[in-house]
C-alpha cells in the first residue's frame, strides 16, 4: 500500500450497487489529513452514495474505507469519527441553536459541551443566537449552525454534502470564502460534495470529478483545468472548445503540426498522448485572442454572438466549417468586435490540451442547469 | 440471530395488525358456523345457512335498515354542515376562530355516554320523543366534527393561489368554488362522509339513550342479541360490512394513488 | 385564562392532521359567519344546552312518575361520589392502562407505516382502518369467541404460563381469560386501537428521516436517536392519540359488560342502568357530569404538562 499518514482517509475498490445500476463503481482514493477535497460531478454521478457511504448512512456492496490505520467500513455511522453538514441542514427543530450544537458532544459525554458549542458558535459568527430555535433563522445562518454542530465534534473527516446549494448567488460566494477560512483555522478534513465547478475549484486544494459512478479525474484545480483527461472534465469544468485535428508531423523546438479543417497549426508534443493521431484539440476560451496574433495558430472567422458582462465579452465566432468557437475577452480597453466582423483568432502552442477524438465530443456539457 | 433483530420492527407491526385484524377473521370463520344451541362461540359444523337466509332471525333486517336510513340522513346533513365549518376554518380569517375550534373539538373529547345521557335530559325537558328523530338529531351533532376534521385537512392543502389564479382568469367566486374548489376538496369531503356514514351505523351507546322500543337500530338488535345469543346471522353482516368497507378504503386508494402518479 | 389556551392549542392539536397553515387574508365579511352559523347553531343547541340541563336535571328531586322540581342540592353529588367512587377510579385506570398497552403497541405499526413500509404502505393503512368501518360490537363480541376457555388463545396462555402470571398480578381471577380485568383492559386496547394509529402515523409520516440520519451522524446510538429525535417529534401525535384513546375508552361500557365481570363494572355502565333501568335521573346525570368534569381536568392537566414540557 502506499504511504499514508495517521489520519488520511483511505478508500480502497469502494462500491455501490443497487438492485438494477451500480452508483458507484470501485473506487480507490485517497485523501490527505486537513486537506479541503471536493467531490464534483453533476447530479446522479455517485458523488453523494460516496459521501453517504463514507458517513456509514449507506452501506457498501464492496470495499473498504480506512481512517489512518482503521477499517471503519462495518461501523455504524454514530460510531464513526466522521460528521456530516447535510444538504438539507438537519437542523433538530425541537431544539434551540445551542442544543443542536450540543448534541454530538452530549452523546460522547464531554464535560465541556457547552464551553465548545459557543466556541464552535463564535467561530461560525452566531455566538448570539444560541437561545434560537432553527426556524427562527435565515438559509444562510441555518447553513453556519449545520456547520458549527459538525464542527464542534472535531471529526476526523468532515463531510458536507452540498451545503450551499439552497443558497442564493451572493451568499453562497460569501460562504465559500468563510468555509475555506473555517477550515484553515481548524485544519480538519472536509470533504465538499457539488456539482458547482466554480464551488469546487475556489475552495477545494483538490478535486475528484465523478462521472456515471466513475471517477474520472483527480487533481488540483489548475491541473484539472489546464490538463483535462476526458472531453468530460474538459466540458464539465468551464467551457472549451474542441477542434477536430489529425497530428501530421514534427515541427522542431519539441512541437507538432497539426491539421485543423485544413490549417497547420502547433501543439506542445509533451501534451500529446503518446501514439495519438486523430485528437480533440481544445482550447480555453480565455486563451483565444482576437485580433492579429504573431502568425501560429491562426483561425479565421466571422462574429455570430457577443455577449457583453461588465468584466469581460463573450463572442462565438463562426467557422469556415460551420462551427462557432468561444472567445472571452476581457474588458482590458482593447477594441470591441461587433456582430458580422471578420475576425482572427489566436493561441499560443502550449495552451491547447490534447484529447483522443474518441472520446464524445459532447460529454458533460451541461445543456440545462439541473439542481441537487 | 442478527436477521431477527433487524426485522424486530416488522414483526411488531405485522403482529400488531394481526391482533387487529383477529376479530374480522373469527366473525368471517364463524358466519359459516352451525352452532349446538344458542351461543355461536365454539366451531361446530361447516354450513352456508346463515348467508342464504341473512334476514331469518326477527327483528334484524328491520333494525338493519332502520341503521341504514338513520346513517345516510345523518352523514348528509353532517357532512353538508361539516364541509361549511370546514371552509370558513380553512378559507377565511375571523374573530373567534379558537372558540369555534373548540367548539368542533368538544364533541370529539367528550366521552360518548356523557353526550347520550345529556341529550336525553335536554329531550326530557323539551318534551321531544325518544326514538329516530331524537337518534337522527344525535348522531348529527357527533358526526359534524368529524365531518370538519376530515374535509379541513383536505382543505387546508389545497393552494390558495389557484383560487386566485381562477379568478385572475376572469371566474367569479361561484364559479371559482364550483369548478375549482369544490372539485379540490371532494375527496376530503367523501372520506368525511364515510367517516360520519360507519359512526352512526355503528353506534350504540348514545343512540340506546335516545332509543324507543320502536327504533330498534342494528347495534341495539346485536347488543340484544347477545345477551341471550347472537345469531349467526349477525356475523354475515358483520362480514359484508367488512368486506364492503376494505373494498372502499382500497378503492379510494388506489384512485388517488392512481391520480397522483399521474400528476407527477 | 389559561385554562381557555390549553383547550384551544389542545383543538389545534385535534386538528392535527390538517397541519397548522394559517388560511389567506380575506376581507372579512359575512361569509365565513354564514357558513359556520348553521353548524355551530346545531352544536350549540344538541351539544352545549344538553350539557346545561344536564347539570340542572342533576339538581332536581322528584321521581318519573311524579315529576322533577329544581332544588339546587348540591348533595346529589357528594352521594354520588360516596357511592360510586370505585367505578370511577376503576374507569380512569382502565381506561390508562389500555391508553398505555395502545401507545406501545401502536408506535412500532405507525412508525412501520410511514418510515419503512414503502409501496406496502396504502395497503397497511387499508388494513388498520378497515376493522374500524365494521361494527364495533360485533368486533367485540368476538373476543368472547377468541378469549373463550375451549379456545386456541386461551390454551396458548395456559400452556405459557401467561394464565398464571395473569392471575398472580390479579388480571384474571382464575383459569379462564374472559370475564376478567384482563379482557375488559385488552377490548379497550384493541377498540381504540386505530385512533392512536392514525395520529401517530400522521406525525411520523411527517417526520424527516434525515433528522434520524444526522442523529446518528453526531454519535446518537439508534435508542438516542429515538429518545432525543423521533420521540419529542412524533409528540403531538401521542398527545393526540392518547386523548382520542382515553376519553372514549373512560365512557365506555361496551367491553366491561361484554368482557368482564361484576367486579369489573365501569362507570358508563352505572350511568346507563341509573338512567335507563333504574330510572333515578338525578343520579345518573350528576354521574354523568363528574366523568365530564374528571375527565376535563385530567386531560386539561396532561396537555398542559406536555405542552409546556415537550411539545414542540
Amino acid at each position: 500500500m502506499a504511504q499514508h499518514g495517521p489520519g488520511d482517509l483511505e478508500l480502497i475498490g469502494l462500491t455501490k450497487s443497487f438492485d438494477d445500476f451500480t452508483a458507484v463503481e470501485p473506487m480507490d482514493l485517497t485523501i490527505p489529513q486537513g486537506s479541503f477535497f471536493a467531490l464534483l460531478g453533476p447530479s446522479g454521478c455517485g458523488k453523494t452514495t460516496t459521501l453517504r457511504m463514507v458517513a456509514g448512512l449507506e452501506q457498501p456492496t464492496a470495499g473498504q474505507i480506512l481512517i489512518g490505520d482503521t477499517d471503519i467500513t462495518n461501523t455504524r455511522p454514530h460510531q464513526r469519527n466522521v460528521n456530516t453538514v447535510f444538504q438539507s441542514y438537519a437542523l433538530f427543530p425541537h431544539m434551540s441553536v445551542m442544543d443542536n450544537v450540543q448534541f454530538g458532544l452530549r452523546r460522547r459525554g464531554d464535560k465541556d459541551a457547552k464551553r465548545k458549542a459557543q466556541e464552535a458558535l463564535d467561530l461560525v459568527e452566531l455566538g448570539h443566537a444560541g437561545r434560537r430555535k432553527p426556524n427562527q433563522l435565515s438559509g444562510g445562518m441555518q447553513q453556519r449552525v449545520a456547520l458549527a454542530r459538525a464542527l464542534v465534534n472535531r471529526p476526523d473527516v468532515l463531510l458536507l454534502d452540498e451545503p450551499l446549494g439552497a443558497l442564493d448567488l451572493k451568499l453562497r460566494r460569501q460562504m465559500q470564502i468563510e468555509l475555506k477560512r473555517i477550515q484553515q483555522e481548524v485544519g480538519l478534513t472536509f470533504i465538499h460534495v457539488t456539482h458547482d465547478q466554480e464551488e469546487a475549484m475556489t475552495m477545494a486544494d483538490s478535486i475528484a470529478v465523478m462521472n456515471a459512478g466513475r471517477m474520472e479525474q483527480l487533481g488540483d484545480p489548475a491541473a484539472l483545468y489546464e490538463n483535462p483527461s476526458s472531453t468530460f472534465v474538459a466540458n464539465f469544468l468551464g467551457q472549451s472548445n474542441l477542434l477536430a485535428a489529425h497530428i501530421t508531423g514534427t515541427a522542431g523546438d519539441g512541437r507538432l503540426t497539426a491539421d485543423v479543417h485544413g490549417h497547420e497549426v502547433l501543439v506542445d508534443a509533451g501534451r500529446v498522448p503518446a501514439g495519438l493521431r486523430d485528437v480533440w484539440l481544445g482550447v480555453r476560451p480565455e486563451k483565444l485572442a482576437l485580433g492579429e496574433g504573431n502568425g501560429v495558430n491562426e483561425l479565421k472567422g466571422t462574429v455570430s454572438d457577443a455577449s457583453f458582462s461588465g468584466v469581460a465579452t463573450q463572442y462565438l465566432v463562426r467557422m469556415p466549417w460551420g462551427m462557432d468557437l468561444t472567445v472571452v475577452q476581457q474588458n482590458d480597453g482593447s477594441a470591441r468586435a461587433r456582430l458580422g466582423d471578420a475576425v482572427t483568432l489566436s493561441w499560443d502552442p502550449g495552451h491547447e490540451f490534447v484529447l483522443d477524438s474518441a472520446q464524445d465530443e459532447d460529454a458533460g456539457v451541461e445543456h440545462v442547469v439541473v439542481d441537487g | 440471530m442478527a436477521w431477527l433483530r433487524r426485522h424486530l420492527l416488522l414483526f411488531a407491526a405485522v403482529a400488531v395488525l394481526l391482533y387487529m385484524l383477529l376479530p374480522n377473521v373469527v366473525v368471517a370463520v364463524f358466519s359459516f358456523n352451525d352452532p349446538v344451541g344458542r351461543y355461536n362461540y365454539t366451531w361446530t359444523e361447516f354450513s352456508t345457512r346463515a348467508w342464504t337466509n341473512p334476514c331469518g332471525p326477527q327483528g334484524l333486517c328491520d333494525a338493519l335498515g332502520l341503521s341504514l336510513r338513520i346513517g345516510l340522513i345523518a352523514s348528509l346533513v353532517a357532512t353538508v354542515l361539516g364541509t361549511m365549518i370546514a371552509f370558513a376554518l380553512g378559507r377565511y380569517r375571523f374573530r373567534a376562530r379558537s372558540g369555534t375550534n373548540l367548539l368542533i373539538f368538544m364533541p370529539m373529547a367528550t366521552p360518548e355516554v356523557v353526550m347520550g345521557s345529556s341529550l336525553l335530559t335536554l329531550f326530557l325537558m323539551m318534551g321531544v320523543p325518544s326514538g329516530g328523530l331524537a337518534i337522527t338529531i344525535a348522531h348529527i351533532m357527533f358526526c359534524v366534527s368529524f365531518v370538519v376534521v376530515a374535509v379541513k385537512a383536505r382543505v387546508a392543502t389545497l393552494d390558495p393561489r389557484l383560487e386566485e389564479a381562477a379568478a385572475d382568469l376572469g371566474a367569479n367566486p361561484t364559479q371559482t368554488f364550483l369548478r375549482v374548489t369544490f372539485p379540490l376538496a371532494a375527496p376530503g369531503i367523501l372520506a368525511g362522509a364515510l367517516l360520519a356514514f360507519s359512526l352512526s351505523f355503528d353506534d350504540y351507546i348514545i343512540t340506546n339513550f335516545n332509543a324507543s322500543p320502536s327504533s330498534i337500530t342494528f347495534p341495539m338488535y346485536v347488543w340484544g342479541a347477545a345477551q341471550r345469543g347472537a345469531p349467526v346471522q349477525v356475523n354475515v353482516i358483520g362480514t359484508v360490512m367488512f368486506i364492503a368497507a376494505l373494498a372502499i378504503v382500497l378503492v379510494s386508494q388506489l384512485l388517488t394513488s392512481r391520480r397522483q402518479r399521474a400528476a407527477a | 385564562m389559561p385554562a381557555w389556551s390549553t383547550w384551544s392549542s389542545m383543538a389545534e392539536l385535534a386538528v392535527l392532521s390538517g397541519g397548522t397553515a394559517r388560511p389567506p387574508a380575506r376581507r372579512a365579511n359575512w361569509v365565513p359567519y354564514a357558513l359556520l352559523a348553521p353548524g355551530l347553531l346545531w352544536l350549540a343547541i344538541f351539544f352545549v344546552a344538553p350539557m346545561v340541563t344536564l347539570l340542572s336535571q342533576s339538581l332536581q328531586e322528584g321521581s318519573v312518575e311524579a315529576g322533577y322540581t329544581f332544588t339546587g342540592n348540591w348533595q346529589i353529588y357528594v352521594d354520588a361520589l360516596q357511592k360510586y367512587w370505585p367505578q370511577l377510579l376503576r374507569s380512569v385506570g382502565y381506561s390508562a392502562a389500555a391508553t398505555l398497552g395502545a401507545l406501545v403497541l401502536a408506535y412500532p405499526l405507525a412508525y412501520y407505516i410511514a418510515q419503512k413500509a414503502g409501496r406496502w404502505k396504502g395497503l397497511m393503512l387499508v388494513l388498520v382502518v378497515a376493522p374500524f368501518f365494521t361494527s364495533f360490537l360485533i368486533r367485540t363480541l368476538a373476543w368472547r369467541t377468541i378469549l373463550s376457555d375451549t379456545g386456541a388463545v386461551a390454551g396458548l396462555a395456559r400452556s405459557t404460563g401467561l394464565t398464571d402470571v395473569l392471575q398472580a398480578v390479579a388480571l384474571t381471577g382464575n383459569d379462564s381469560l374472559l370475564s376478567s380485568k384482563f379482557a375488559v383492559i385488552a377490548g379497550l386496547t384493541y377498540n381504540f386501537l386505530p385512533f392512536m394509529i392514525l395520529p401517530l402515523y400522521a406525525s411520523l409520516d411527517r417526520l424527516d428521516r434525515r433528522l434520524v440520519e444526522a442523529a446518528g451522524d453526531l454519535y446518537a446510538t439508534p435508542w438516542q436517536g429515538f429518545r432525543h429525535v423521533t420521540w419529542p417529534l412524533s409528540l403531538p401525535g401521542v398527545v393526540a392519540g392518547t386523548l382520542l384513546t382515553f376519553i372514549p375508552a373512560t365512557g365506555d361500557f361496551i367491553n366491561s359488560r361484554l368482557l368482564g365481570n361484576t367486579q369489573t363494572v365501569m362507570i358508563g355502565q352505572v350511568i346507563d342502568s341509573q338512567f335507563l333501568r333504574v330510572l333515578d335521573y338525578p343520579l345518573a346525570a350528576a354521574l354523568s357530569f363528574i366523568l365530564l368534569v374528571l375527565i376535563l381536568v385530567l386531560v386539561s392537566t396532561y396537555v398542559r404538562r406536555a405542552g409546556t414540557e415537550e411539545l414542540v
